[in-house]
């Protein structure tokens, strides 16, 4: 875990620095600056993911990985530093809608239904009635919601509720897709449910995604990288490499699976030491 | 690509759970109907208990001579039992059935006019209040400071009785409100106490609901690039909608409270205040006709309490709370 640096520079050389969907340099985070409750979220963050990556942010509570994830949003600003989303910053990436975003409650407003929920980021990007028709039957086809369109929230399960989420989040084919523990407040059958179904959806879409969670097997089975933090300022600890290939039922029996996991908690471990 | 894409909807644990929750709300929506009956029965029988109350105390109170004997309370701290004091239910819904001397038309009729007269002031200040009350939320949504510096006088101006400013209302409306291109008229003054009434609940409330979305909720329109008005239009007033409903049920039979007192204290004829003011005045030839008409005051208070309530359902209907996740 030493070279890390160097691990990080390989996969950005490989991409090639024009290509990259986030390039974060130097980027600290402190809230409260010269107030008594000044808060140090993040120390010095650099990072960069590839098109096509498969992103998770893992650590203790208070590793900022939260925050971090808000950086790449533009949610809030650095303190220093640069955070730039498909080569401009990432004020500009949010304003051009280059991003998806999803939370740990799926967040959709009650009073509309499935088909208004997916159509809201259509709507305030002035998408037509029919286009936004059209672009919703393929989306609830995607979650596999289609006969669903007219419910609203309060009568969909927890599970349900979450794939309309990312539905939304996907509708206007962002080339990155931003998640703040999705599957956080599902139950763990449900959850490996909707893990192999955001699996399909990253293969089907291609798109970018980063995903920030505090389970380890969910960052493993998931991952094509994860990014283990530690607290106090938050900072990148490590990065492990994940390769399973195809993902289904008996990878998350595989040894190679186990192994990955134990690499994670090890370096969790040092962390919270 | 992967398997999954094959599988049939009805195979998919989540459907499966979904048709459960299903049938768990077509049963819901079945209880809700015997709900209703059941909520209409139980205030008929509760009425005519209250009537049954009314009428046994009365006849007691008859049979003992009032306070002579060992029930001293009865006729002296409790009402006095007498016809006078006490007019008989049969006689008070009687009078609905009666035509007044010189006058066309049976009672109920004429409480029926006078109470759509007074409901028309009511719901032009109710309408005035909720404009008012709404501007006022959203005012002190968008600047903390005001709420810290505003919120407290329009908590006291609800301290100010209603009796004391109504007056000064009508005489203001008379001699100042010429600044109006249309000729002010003293039911407005009326409207003007209702509207009073009316904006509080609704400014309370209302900047409660205009805070209620969730924090993930108000950065998924930040992450939309949404500016200030779409997130308004889309997600806080929305997501106020619950909040403001209920100070509307409180609002809306305040406004009737409102016009009532209004009527009496502008002395605005055509109204069920004047016709309250007038029956108190005749109290001791026609006792029952005060009752009858303060019952009729009611009964418009509970209509527009059942108007907002339906109208509720309708708007809000999936909105109960926050989505369960």
């Amino acid at each position: 875990m030493s070279e890390v640096p160097s691990m990080d520079e390989a996969t950005s050389a490989a991409q090639g620095a024009s290509s990259l969907v986030i390039d974060i340099r130097g980027a600290t985070k402190v809230f409260n600056p010269g107030k008594s409750n000044q808060v140090e979220a993040l120390g010095e963050i650099d990072l960069s993911v590839g098109p096509g990556e498969f992103i998770t942010l893992i650590g203790p509570s208070g590793c900022g990985k939260s925050t971090l994830l808000r950086l790449v949003a533009s949610l809030i600003p650095p303190s220093a530093g640069t955070v730039q989303v498909n080569g401009k910053p990432a004020e500009q990436a949010r304003l051009d809608r280059d991003y998806g975003m999803a939370f740990q409650t799926a967040g959709l407003f009650d009073w509309r239904s499935v088909t208004k929920n997916i159509e809201l980021p259509l709507e305030l990007m002035g998408w037509s009635r029919g286009a936004r028709r059209r672009r919703v039957a393929e989306m609830l086809e995607m979650v596999k919601l289609s006969e669903f369109a007219n419910h609203h929230p309060s009568e969909l399960s927890g599970g349900m509720q979450q794939r309309v989420a990312i539905a939304r989040a996907l509708s206007f084919s962002p080339s990155l897709l931003l998640m703040d523990e999705p599957f956080g407040a599902l139950d763990e059958m449900t959850r490996e449910h909707m893990q192999d179904e955001l699996l399909r959806i990253w293969e089907e879409t291609e798109t970018t995604v980063v995903f920030v969670t505090h389970s380890i097997p969910e960052a493993v089975y998931l991952s094509t990288r994860a990014i283990v933090m530690s607290p106090r300022p938050g900072g990148i600890a490590s990065i492990i490499d994940v390769d399973l290939g195809d993902r289904n039922a008996s990878t998350r029996d595989d040894p190679a699976f186990f192994t990955k996991v134990t690499e994670v908690r090890t370096a969790l471990r040092k962390v919270e030491e | 690509m992967p398997n999954t894409d094959t599988m049939a909807a009805a195979d998919d644990p989540l459907v499966r759970e979904h048709r459960i929750k299903q049938q768990a709300a077509q049963e819901q929506r079945r209880d809700t109907v015997v709900r209703v009956v059941r909520q209409t029965v139980t205030f008929v029988v509760f009425l005519g208990l209250l009537a049954g109350l009314y009428t046994g105390y009365k006849a007691f109170g008859q049979s003992i001579g009032d306070a002579q004997h060992d029930w001293a309370v009865v006729g002296s701290v409790l009402p006095r039992t007498d016809d006078l004091n006490m007019p008989p239910v049969g006689e008070i819904f009687g009078q609905f059935g009666e035509t007044p001397g010189g006058q066309d038309r049976i009672y109920a009729h004429i409480l029926f006019d006078e109470a759509v007269f007074t409901l028309r002031e009511a719901f032009a200040g109710f309408l005035v209040g909720l404009v008012i009350g709404m501007a006022i939320a959203l005012a002190l949504a968008q600047w903390r400071r005001l709420e810290q510096g505003l919120l407290p006088y329009v908590i006291a101006s609800q301290t100010i009785p209603l009796i004391a400013i109504a007056p000064i209302i009508v005489i203001w409306g008379r001699k100042n409100f010429d600044v109006f291109p249309w000729e002010w008229q003293d039911w407005m003054s009326v409207s003007v106490i209702a509207t009073y009434l009316t904006f509080f609940p609704v400014a309370v409330n209302g900047l409660r609901g205009l805070q209620s979305p969730r924090p993930e909720n108000q950065e998924l329109m930040e992450s939309y690039a949404a500016n200030w008005f779409q997130t308004l239009w889309r997600l806080r007033l929305p997501a106020s909608l619950p909040y403001l409903f209920a100070a509307l049920k409180i609002a809306a039979t305040a406004s009737i409270v409102g016009a009532i007192v209004g009527e009496i204290s502008a002395g605005v004829e055509g109204g069920l205040g004047r016709r309250i003011l007038r029956e108190a005045f005749n109290y001791t030839t026609g006792p029952d006709r005060l009752f009858a008409s303060v019952l009729g005051a009611a009964v418009l208070g509970i209509f527009v309490f059942l108007v907002v309530t339906a109208v509720e359902r309708l708007v809000v209907g999936h909105q109960t709370q926050e989505s369960t996740t």
